[in-house]
Protein backbone atom coordinates (compact mmCIF):
# COMPACT_ATOMS: atom_id res chain seq x y z
CA UNK A 1 0.00 0.00 0.00
CA UNK A 2 1.25 3.22 -0.97
CA UNK A 3 2.29 5.46 1.70
CA UNK A 4 1.80 9.53 1.17
CA UNK A 5 5.57 9.85 1.64
CA UNK A 6 6.34 7.56 -1.10
CA UNK A 7 3.63 9.32 -3.12
CA UNK A 8 5.37 12.84 -2.57
CA UNK A 9 8.54 11.76 -3.16
CA UNK A 10 7.22 9.92 -6.17
CA UNK A 11 5.43 12.76 -8.06
CA UNK A 12 8.44 14.71 -6.80
CA UNK A 13 11.09 12.35 -8.72
CA UNK A 14 8.46 12.74 -11.80
CA UNK A 15 8.83 16.21 -12.24
CA UNK A 16 12.37 16.79 -11.59
CA UNK A 17 12.70 14.38 -13.86
CA UNK A 18 10.62 15.86 -16.53
CA UNK A 19 11.61 19.22 -15.97
CA UNK A 20 15.45 18.04 -16.16
CA UNK A 21 14.61 16.34 -19.50
CA UNK A 22 12.81 19.65 -20.72
CA UNK A 23 16.11 21.67 -19.43
CA UNK A 24 18.31 19.27 -21.31
CA UNK A 25 16.16 19.58 -24.53
CA UNK A 26 16.22 23.12 -24.43
CA UNK A 27 19.54 23.25 -23.91
CA UNK A 28 20.32 20.59 -26.64
CA UNK A 29 19.13 23.01 -29.36
CA UNK A 30 21.59 25.23 -28.66
CA UNK A 31 24.14 22.40 -28.13
CA UNK A 32 23.31 21.42 -31.22
CA UNK A 33 23.30 24.74 -33.53
CA UNK A 34 26.70 25.30 -31.47
CA UNK A 35 28.07 21.95 -32.34
CA UNK A 36 26.86 22.16 -36.12
CA UNK A 37 28.67 25.66 -36.50
CA UNK A 38 32.02 24.22 -35.39
CA UNK A 39 31.32 20.89 -37.79
CA UNK A 40 30.84 23.69 -40.83
CA UNK A 41 34.06 26.32 -39.81
CA UNK A 42 31.55 29.02 -38.46
CA UNK A 43 30.34 29.90 -34.68
CA UNK A 44 27.06 29.07 -34.35
CA UNK A 45 24.91 31.31 -31.33
CA UNK A 46 27.73 32.59 -29.49
CA UNK A 47 26.23 36.05 -28.65
CA UNK A 48 23.22 35.53 -26.09
CA UNK A 49 24.64 35.07 -22.34
CA UNK A 50 28.15 33.05 -22.23
CA UNK A 51 29.21 31.10 -24.64
CA UNK A 52 25.65 32.42 -26.38
CA UNK A 53 23.85 29.77 -23.91
CA UNK A 54 21.39 32.30 -23.45
CA UNK A 55 20.45 31.37 -26.76
CA UNK A 56 17.80 28.46 -25.27
CA UNK A 57 16.05 31.09 -23.59
CA UNK A 58 15.68 33.15 -25.73
CA UNK A 59 14.27 30.97 -28.66
CA UNK A 60 11.89 29.68 -26.03
CA UNK A 61 11.15 33.35 -25.19
CA UNK A 62 10.24 33.88 -29.00
CA UNK A 63 8.22 30.85 -29.87
CA UNK A 64 6.10 31.70 -26.37
CA UNK A 65 5.03 34.70 -27.54
CA UNK A 66 4.22 33.97 -31.00
CA UNK A 67 0.74 33.87 -32.47
CA UNK A 68 -0.63 30.88 -31.95
CA UNK A 69 -2.31 30.40 -35.36
CA UNK A 70 -4.60 27.38 -36.16
CA UNK A 71 -5.14 27.81 -39.48
CA UNK A 72 -9.19 27.99 -41.01
CA UNK A 73 -8.50 25.05 -43.24
CA UNK A 74 -7.13 22.69 -40.42
CA UNK A 75 -9.12 20.26 -38.05
CA UNK A 76 -8.49 22.74 -35.07
CA UNK A 77 -9.29 19.31 -32.47
CA UNK A 78 -6.74 17.26 -33.99
CA UNK A 79 -4.13 20.13 -35.28
CA UNK A 80 -4.20 20.72 -31.32
CA UNK A 81 -3.71 17.01 -30.63
CA UNK A 82 -0.59 16.42 -32.41
CA UNK A 83 1.93 18.13 -31.16
CA UNK A 84 0.78 17.21 -27.33
CA UNK A 85 0.83 13.34 -28.38
CA UNK A 86 4.91 14.46 -29.11
CA UNK A 87 5.97 15.52 -26.31
CA UNK A 88 4.25 13.13 -24.35
CA UNK A 89 5.11 9.77 -25.96
CA UNK A 90 8.77 10.67 -25.69
CA UNK A 91 8.68 11.97 -22.29
CA UNK A 92 6.65 8.82 -21.41
CA UNK A 93 9.12 7.23 -22.92
CA UNK A 94 12.03 8.71 -21.39
CA UNK A 95 10.73 7.48 -17.90
CA UNK A 96 11.27 4.37 -18.02
CA UNK A 97 15.46 4.96 -18.66
CA UNK A 98 17.33 3.86 -15.87
CA UNK A 99 20.03 6.53 -15.75
CA UNK A 100 22.13 4.61 -12.52
CA UNK A 101 20.43 1.76 -10.12
CA UNK A 102 18.70 4.41 -7.93
CA UNK A 103 18.47 7.37 -10.51
CA UNK A 104 15.07 7.06 -12.89
CA UNK A 105 11.22 7.05 -12.59
CA UNK A 106 10.11 3.82 -13.42
CA UNK A 107 13.73 2.50 -14.26
CA UNK A 108 12.36 -0.82 -12.86
CA UNK A 109 9.30 -1.75 -15.03
CA UNK A 110 9.42 -5.34 -15.79
CA UNK A 111 8.52 -4.82 -19.09
CA UNK A 112 10.66 -2.07 -19.81
CA UNK A 113 11.91 -2.25 -23.49
CA UNK A 114 8.06 -3.33 -25.06
CA UNK A 115 7.06 -0.26 -23.05
CA UNK A 116 9.68 1.98 -24.50
CA UNK A 117 8.77 0.10 -28.40
CA UNK A 118 4.78 0.39 -27.08
CA UNK A 119 5.85 4.45 -26.82
CA UNK A 120 7.79 4.52 -29.59
CA UNK A 121 4.94 3.31 -31.89
CA UNK A 122 2.62 5.74 -30.32
CA UNK A 123 5.33 8.82 -31.13
CA UNK A 124 4.08 7.97 -35.05
CA UNK A 125 0.13 9.41 -34.41
CA UNK A 126 1.63 12.67 -33.85
CA UNK A 127 3.22 12.89 -37.36
CA UNK A 128 0.58 11.44 -39.03
CA UNK A 129 -2.41 13.29 -37.25
CA UNK A 130 -0.31 16.80 -37.74
CA UNK A 131 0.00 16.17 -41.24
CA UNK A 132 -3.73 15.06 -41.40
CA UNK A 133 -5.07 17.60 -39.73
CA UNK A 134 -3.18 20.65 -41.24
CA UNK A 135 -4.85 19.57 -44.82
CA UNK A 136 -2.13 20.52 -47.02
CA UNK A 137 -0.38 18.56 -49.66
CA UNK A 138 2.88 19.62 -48.30
CA UNK A 139 1.89 18.67 -44.67
CA UNK A 140 0.27 15.11 -45.95
CA UNK A 141 2.84 13.79 -47.80
CA UNK A 142 4.95 14.28 -44.56
CA UNK A 143 3.04 12.69 -42.85
CA UNK A 144 2.52 9.99 -44.89
CA UNK A 145 6.24 9.73 -45.27
CA UNK A 146 6.43 9.63 -41.42
CA UNK A 147 4.14 6.88 -41.16
CA UNK A 148 6.12 4.64 -43.52
CA UNK A 149 9.18 5.31 -42.38
CA UNK A 150 8.23 5.11 -38.78
CA UNK A 151 5.96 1.74 -38.79
CA UNK A 152 8.85 -0.09 -41.20
CA UNK A 153 11.82 1.43 -39.29
CA UNK A 154 10.07 0.19 -35.47
CA UNK A 155 10.28 -3.18 -36.85
CA UNK A 156 13.60 -3.21 -37.30
CA UNK A 157 14.35 -1.44 -34.13
CA UNK A 158 12.53 -4.03 -32.47
CA UNK A 159 13.80 -6.89 -34.23
CA UNK A 160 17.61 -5.72 -33.32
CA UNK A 161 16.77 -5.68 -29.54
CA UNK A 162 15.59 -9.23 -29.73
CA UNK A 163 19.21 -10.42 -29.53
CA UNK A 164 20.08 -8.34 -26.49
CA UNK A 165 16.43 -9.49 -24.58
CA UNK A 166 17.77 -13.24 -25.58
CA UNK A 167 21.07 -12.24 -23.79
CA UNK A 168 19.93 -10.72 -20.95
CA UNK A 169 17.05 -12.96 -20.24
CA UNK A 170 14.86 -10.19 -19.29
CA UNK A 171 12.96 -7.20 -20.67
CA UNK A 172 14.04 -4.77 -17.33
CA UNK A 173 16.01 -1.83 -18.61
CA UNK A 174 17.73 -2.51 -15.08
CA UNK A 175 18.22 -6.13 -15.42
CA UNK A 176 19.77 -5.39 -19.02
CA UNK A 177 22.14 -3.12 -18.11
CA UNK A 178 23.19 -5.40 -14.94
CA UNK A 179 23.78 -8.59 -17.54
CA UNK A 180 26.73 -5.93 -19.00
CA UNK A 181 28.66 -5.57 -16.21
CA UNK A 182 31.20 -7.70 -17.49
CA UNK A 183 30.79 -6.84 -21.08
CA UNK A 184 28.57 -3.99 -22.92
CA UNK A 185 26.51 -5.74 -25.43
CA UNK A 186 27.59 -3.81 -28.60
CA UNK A 187 30.32 -6.60 -28.75
CA UNK A 188 28.49 -9.59 -28.88
CA UNK A 189 25.27 -7.84 -30.74
CA UNK A 190 27.27 -5.32 -32.86
CA UNK A 191 24.96 -5.75 -35.90
CA UNK A 192 22.19 -5.27 -33.15
CA UNK A 193 23.54 -1.42 -32.32
CA UNK A 194 23.91 -0.35 -35.48
CA UNK A 195 20.31 -1.36 -36.55
CA UNK A 196 19.29 -0.19 -33.73
CA UNK A 197 20.80 3.21 -33.93
CA UNK A 198 20.09 3.62 -37.45
CA UNK A 199 16.46 2.62 -36.66
CA UNK A 200 16.21 5.18 -34.10
CA UNK A 201 17.71 7.96 -36.09
CA UNK A 202 14.49 6.67 -38.67
CA UNK A 203 12.27 7.23 -35.45
CA UNK A 204 13.60 10.31 -34.18
CA UNK A 205 13.13 11.45 -37.82
CA UNK A 206 16.78 13.30 -37.76
CA UNK A 207 18.86 13.93 -40.64
CA UNK A 208 20.14 12.08 -42.22
CA UNK A 209 16.50 10.00 -42.33
CA UNK A 210 14.58 13.20 -42.01
CA UNK A 211 12.24 12.53 -45.38
CA UNK A 212 8.75 13.71 -43.09
CA UNK A 213 10.27 17.11 -42.91
CA UNK A 214 12.54 16.94 -46.24
CA UNK A 215 13.28 21.04 -46.00
CA UNK A 216 13.91 21.36 -49.59
CA UNK A 217 10.91 19.50 -51.18
CA UNK A 218 8.16 19.40 -48.79
CA UNK A 219 8.71 22.59 -47.13
CA UNK A 220 8.45 21.47 -43.69
CA UNK A 221 6.68 18.51 -44.19
CA UNK A 222 4.14 17.56 -41.38
CA UNK A 223 4.49 20.67 -39.23
CA UNK A 224 4.21 23.22 -41.95
CA UNK A 225 1.19 24.73 -40.26
CA UNK A 226 2.64 24.74 -37.33
CA UNK A 227 3.81 28.37 -35.07
CA UNK A 228 4.45 29.42 -32.24
CA UNK A 229 4.81 26.84 -29.18
CA UNK A 230 2.54 24.32 -30.95
CA UNK A 231 6.03 24.08 -33.03
CA UNK A 232 8.24 24.32 -30.47
CA UNK A 233 6.42 21.15 -28.80
CA UNK A 234 7.22 19.25 -32.10
CA UNK A 235 10.75 20.80 -31.40
CA UNK A 236 11.32 19.61 -27.94
CA UNK A 237 10.03 16.65 -28.90
CA UNK A 238 12.30 15.75 -31.31
CA UNK A 239 15.41 16.91 -29.40
CA UNK A 240 13.86 14.87 -26.02
CA UNK A 241 13.48 12.35 -28.34
CA UNK A 242 17.36 12.17 -29.59
CA UNK A 243 17.72 12.48 -25.93
CA UNK A 244 15.95 9.02 -25.46
CA UNK A 245 17.38 7.18 -28.56
CA UNK A 246 20.62 7.77 -27.47
CA UNK A 247 19.88 6.93 -23.39
CA UNK A 248 18.18 3.77 -24.56
CA UNK A 249 21.67 2.69 -27.19
CA UNK A 250 23.70 3.55 -23.90
CA UNK A 251 21.34 1.06 -21.75
CA UNK A 252 20.85 -0.92 -24.33
CA UNK A 253 24.11 -1.12 -25.36
CA UNK A 254 26.72 0.15 -24.16
CA UNK A 255 26.69 -0.95 -20.44
CA UNK A 256 24.43 1.90 -19.02
CA UNK A 257 26.17 3.23 -15.86
CA UNK A 258 29.10 0.72 -15.90
CA UNK A 259 32.72 2.17 -16.04
CA UNK A 260 35.74 2.98 -14.21
CA UNK A 261 36.68 5.85 -11.62
CA UNK A 262 33.71 7.94 -12.44
CA UNK A 263 30.43 7.72 -11.00
CA UNK A 264 27.84 5.76 -12.32
CA UNK A 265 25.57 8.72 -13.22
CA UNK A 266 28.46 10.71 -15.26
CA UNK A 267 29.24 7.50 -16.86
CA UNK A 268 25.87 7.29 -18.25
CA UNK A 269 25.79 11.02 -19.26
CA UNK A 270 29.14 11.14 -20.89
CA UNK A 271 28.00 7.53 -23.27
CA UNK A 272 24.73 9.25 -23.59
CA UNK A 273 26.04 12.67 -24.80
CA UNK A 274 28.64 11.48 -27.34
CA UNK A 275 25.48 9.54 -28.70
CA UNK A 276 23.80 12.70 -29.04
CA UNK A 277 27.04 14.50 -30.24
CA UNK A 278 27.13 11.62 -32.93
CA UNK A 279 23.57 12.32 -34.36
CA UNK A 280 24.73 16.58 -34.37
CA UNK A 281 28.00 14.64 -37.00
CA UNK A 282 25.47 12.85 -38.76
CA UNK A 283 23.03 15.48 -39.88
CA UNK A 284 26.76 17.43 -40.48
CA UNK A 285 27.74 15.20 -42.86
CA UNK A 286 25.16 13.12 -44.13
CA UNK A 287 22.80 13.80 -47.46
CA UNK A 288 19.12 12.77 -47.20
CA UNK A 289 18.55 9.53 -49.02
CA UNK A 290 15.39 9.38 -51.35
CA UNK A 291 12.50 7.92 -50.07
CA UNK A 292 12.88 4.62 -51.73
CA UNK A 293 16.34 4.45 -51.41
CA UNK A 294 15.17 4.13 -47.69
CA UNK A 295 11.89 2.14 -47.75
CA UNK A 296 14.58 -0.18 -49.84
CA UNK A 297 17.52 0.41 -47.32
CA UNK A 298 15.22 -0.90 -44.73
CA UNK A 299 13.05 -3.89 -45.87
CA UNK A 300 15.85 -5.05 -48.28
CA UNK A 301 18.86 -4.88 -45.98
CA UNK A 302 17.94 -4.42 -42.65
CA UNK A 303 15.46 -6.64 -42.35
CA UNK A 304 17.33 -9.70 -43.60
CA UNK A 305 20.19 -8.41 -41.45
CA UNK A 306 18.28 -8.49 -38.01
CA UNK A 307 16.67 -11.90 -38.72
CA UNK A 308 19.84 -13.27 -39.63
CA UNK A 309 21.48 -11.31 -36.12
CA UNK A 310 18.81 -12.83 -34.31
CA UNK A 311 19.23 -16.76 -35.69
CA UNK A 312 22.90 -16.09 -35.09
CA UNK A 313 22.37 -15.02 -31.70
CA UNK A 314 20.09 -18.05 -30.79
CA UNK A 315 22.22 -20.49 -32.43
CA UNK A 316 25.59 -19.80 -30.59
CA UNK A 317 23.14 -19.50 -27.26
CA UNK A 318 22.22 -22.89 -28.27
CA UNK A 319 25.72 -23.75 -28.76
CA UNK A 320 27.90 -22.10 -26.46
CA UNK A 321 27.54 -22.62 -22.56
CA UNK A 322 24.45 -20.98 -21.17
CA UNK A 323 25.33 -17.29 -20.14
CA UNK A 324 25.34 -16.35 -16.49
CA UNK B 1 28.06 3.09 -47.60
CA UNK B 2 31.84 3.35 -46.99
CA UNK B 3 31.66 6.19 -48.56
CA UNK B 4 29.44 7.44 -45.62
CA UNK B 5 31.97 6.19 -42.95
CA UNK B 6 34.57 8.26 -44.89
CA UNK B 7 32.00 11.59 -44.91
CA UNK B 8 31.43 11.29 -41.22
CA UNK B 9 35.20 10.75 -40.18
CA UNK B 10 36.00 14.31 -43.08
CA UNK B 11 33.15 16.23 -41.35
CA UNK B 12 34.46 15.07 -37.90
CA UNK B 13 38.10 16.31 -38.51
CA UNK B 14 36.35 19.81 -39.70
CA UNK B 15 35.80 20.21 -35.53
CA UNK B 16 39.45 21.00 -35.67
CA UNK B 17 39.62 23.55 -38.37
CA UNK B 18 40.51 27.39 -37.57
CA UNK B 19 36.34 28.99 -38.41
CA UNK B 20 36.07 30.68 -41.17
CA UNK B 21 34.00 33.39 -39.33
CA UNK B 22 35.00 36.82 -39.17
CA UNK B 23 33.30 38.06 -35.77
CA UNK B 24 32.74 41.33 -37.27
CA UNK B 25 31.83 44.12 -34.53
CA UNK B 26 35.41 42.74 -32.10
CA UNK B 27 37.52 41.77 -35.03
CA UNK B 28 37.44 44.37 -37.81
CA UNK B 29 37.70 42.61 -41.45
CA UNK B 30 40.94 44.28 -43.60
CA UNK B 31 39.40 46.38 -46.49
CA UNK B 32 41.27 47.31 -49.97
CA UNK B 33 41.42 50.77 -50.35
CA UNK B 34 40.05 50.98 -53.58
CA UNK B 35 36.99 49.33 -51.60
CA UNK B 36 33.41 51.18 -52.02
CA UNK B 37 32.05 52.73 -49.23
CA UNK B 38 30.66 56.14 -48.26
CA UNK B 39 30.36 58.53 -50.76
CA UNK B 40 32.96 61.80 -49.91
CA UNK B 41 32.73 65.47 -51.49
CA UNK B 42 36.91 66.23 -51.52
CA UNK B 43 38.01 69.75 -51.27
CA UNK B 44 41.30 70.82 -53.93
CA UNK B 45 44.56 71.02 -52.27
CA UNK B 46 43.92 74.71 -51.34
CA UNK B 47 40.40 74.01 -49.64
CA UNK B 48 38.00 74.82 -52.09
CA UNK B 49 35.04 72.60 -52.83
CA UNK B 50 36.22 70.37 -55.73
CA UNK B 51 32.48 69.78 -57.23
CA UNK B 52 31.26 72.07 -59.97
CA UNK B 53 27.89 71.04 -59.92
CA UNK B 54 27.79 69.61 -63.58
CA UNK B 55 25.36 66.96 -63.02
CA UNK B 56 27.31 64.06 -64.03
CA UNK B 57 27.09 61.95 -61.57
CA UNK B 58 23.21 62.39 -60.90
CA UNK B 59 23.50 61.09 -64.64
CA UNK B 60 24.98 58.39 -64.14
CA UNK B 61 24.03 57.13 -60.84
CA UNK B 62 21.81 54.39 -61.80
CA UNK B 63 19.33 54.34 -58.67
CA UNK B 64 19.34 57.97 -58.34
CA UNK B 65 20.12 58.61 -55.15
CA UNK B 66 22.17 61.92 -56.17
CA UNK B 67 20.15 64.92 -56.13
CA UNK B 68 22.00 68.64 -56.86
CA UNK B 69 21.37 72.16 -57.68
CA UNK B 70 24.14 74.49 -59.40
CA UNK B 71 24.92 77.97 -58.39
CA UNK B 72 27.66 80.62 -59.38
CA UNK B 73 29.86 82.98 -57.44
CA UNK B 74 32.13 84.93 -59.00
CA UNK B 75 32.44 82.99 -61.97
CA UNK B 76 33.22 79.06 -60.28
CA UNK B 77 29.85 77.06 -59.53
CA UNK B 78 29.17 75.08 -56.69
CA UNK B 79 26.35 72.77 -55.68
CA UNK B 80 23.94 74.72 -53.67
CA UNK B 81 22.74 71.82 -52.09
CA UNK B 82 23.82 68.11 -52.80
CA UNK B 83 22.40 65.09 -51.34
CA UNK B 84 23.06 61.45 -51.49
CA UNK B 85 20.57 59.11 -49.67
CA UNK B 86 22.45 55.86 -48.85
CA UNK B 87 18.97 53.91 -48.33
CA UNK B 88 18.61 53.98 -52.42
CA UNK B 89 22.85 54.04 -52.92
CA UNK B 90 24.50 50.29 -54.33
CA UNK B 91 27.77 52.02 -53.89
CA UNK B 92 28.46 51.20 -57.50
CA UNK B 93 30.94 53.68 -58.12
CA UNK B 94 29.67 55.33 -61.19
CA UNK B 95 29.30 58.57 -60.05
CA UNK B 96 32.77 58.70 -59.21
CA UNK B 97 33.95 57.47 -62.47
CA UNK B 98 31.94 60.13 -64.45
CA UNK B 99 32.92 62.94 -61.81
CA UNK B 100 35.58 65.01 -63.68
CA UNK B 101 36.91 67.08 -61.01
CA UNK B 102 37.61 63.88 -58.67
CA UNK B 103 35.59 65.52 -56.54
CA UNK B 104 33.13 62.89 -55.38
CA UNK B 105 35.06 59.79 -54.16
CA UNK B 106 34.21 56.73 -52.70
CA UNK B 107 36.18 55.46 -49.41
CA UNK B 108 36.39 52.04 -47.19
CA UNK B 109 33.87 53.10 -44.41
CA UNK B 110 30.70 51.57 -44.65
CA UNK B 111 29.14 51.48 -41.35
CA UNK B 112 26.65 53.79 -41.61
CA UNK B 113 23.43 52.28 -40.19
CA UNK B 114 20.65 54.42 -38.78
CA UNK B 115 17.76 53.74 -36.47
CA UNK B 116 15.82 56.54 -38.73
CA UNK B 117 15.71 55.89 -42.47
CA UNK B 118 15.67 59.77 -42.94
CA UNK B 119 18.75 60.02 -41.41
CA UNK B 120 20.41 58.23 -44.07
CA UNK B 121 20.22 60.96 -46.25
CA UNK B 122 23.51 63.14 -46.56
CA UNK B 123 23.61 66.52 -47.02
CA UNK B 124 26.20 68.65 -48.62
CA UNK B 125 27.96 69.62 -45.30
CA UNK B 126 27.91 65.64 -44.12
CA UNK B 127 29.34 64.50 -47.48
CA UNK B 128 32.04 67.13 -47.23
CA UNK B 129 35.62 66.33 -46.04
CA UNK B 130 38.56 69.29 -45.61
CA UNK B 131 40.62 67.23 -47.25
CA UNK B 132 41.80 65.69 -50.99
CA UNK B 133 40.87 62.16 -50.83
CA UNK B 134 42.65 60.09 -53.41
CA UNK B 135 44.18 62.87 -55.45
CA UNK B 136 46.06 65.21 -53.49
CA UNK B 137 47.26 67.76 -56.08
CA UNK B 138 44.45 67.90 -58.38
CA UNK B 139 42.91 71.42 -58.93
CA UNK B 140 39.84 71.56 -61.33
CA UNK B 141 40.12 75.62 -61.61
CA UNK B 142 44.07 75.75 -61.62
CA UNK B 143 44.01 73.23 -65.00
CA UNK B 144 40.82 75.03 -66.51
CA UNK B 145 41.11 77.39 -68.64
CA UNK B 146 38.16 79.15 -66.99
CA UNK B 147 38.21 82.56 -66.01
CA UNK B 148 38.19 83.24 -62.73
CA UNK B 149 39.22 86.07 -59.81
CA UNK B 150 42.37 86.11 -59.70
CA UNK B 151 43.62 83.75 -62.65
CA UNK B 152 42.62 85.05 -66.10
CA UNK B 153 42.42 82.91 -69.32
CA UNK B 154 45.32 81.79 -70.44
CA UNK B 155 47.24 81.49 -66.88
CA UNK B 156 46.18 77.81 -65.89
CA UNK B 157 48.58 75.31 -65.96
CA UNK B 158 50.07 74.34 -69.17
CA UNK B 159 47.74 76.76 -71.08
CA UNK B 160 48.72 78.59 -73.87
CA UNK B 161 47.98 81.94 -74.04
CA UNK B 162 44.67 82.26 -75.75
CA UNK B 163 45.58 83.76 -79.27
CA UNK B 164 44.06 86.80 -80.79
CA UNK B 165 42.15 86.14 -83.44
CA UNK B 166 42.06 90.14 -84.21
CA UNK B 167 45.97 90.09 -85.13
CA UNK B 168 47.66 88.54 -88.13
CA UNK B 169 50.89 87.81 -86.63
CA UNK B 170 51.36 84.11 -86.30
Amino acid sequence: MSHPHTIIGGLLNIVLGLAFALAMAALLTWVERRLLGFLQDRYGPNRAGPFGILQAVADGIKLLFKQDWIPPFADPGVFVLAPAISMVTVMLALAVIPATPVIGIIGNLNVGLLYFLAMGGLGVYSVVLAGWASNNKFSLLGGVRAAAQMVSYEVFMGLALVGVVMLAGSFNLTDIVHSQRHLWYVVPQFVGFIIFFLGGIAETHRLPFDLPEGESELGAGFHTEYSGMKFGMFFIGEYIGIMLVSAMTTVLFLGGWYGPILPPFLWFGIKTGLLIAFFILLRAALPRPRYDQLMSFGWKLLLPLTLLNILVTGALMLAGPAPS
Amino acid sequence: MLSSVRTLWYTFLHLFHRNVTVSYPEEMPYLAPRTRGRIVLTRDPDGEERCVSCYLCAVACPVDCISLQKTEEDGRWYPEFFSINFSRCIFCGFCEEACPTYAIQLTPDFEMSEYDRQNLVYEKEDLLISGTGKYPDYNFYRVAGLAIPGKDKGEAEHERKPIDTRSLMP
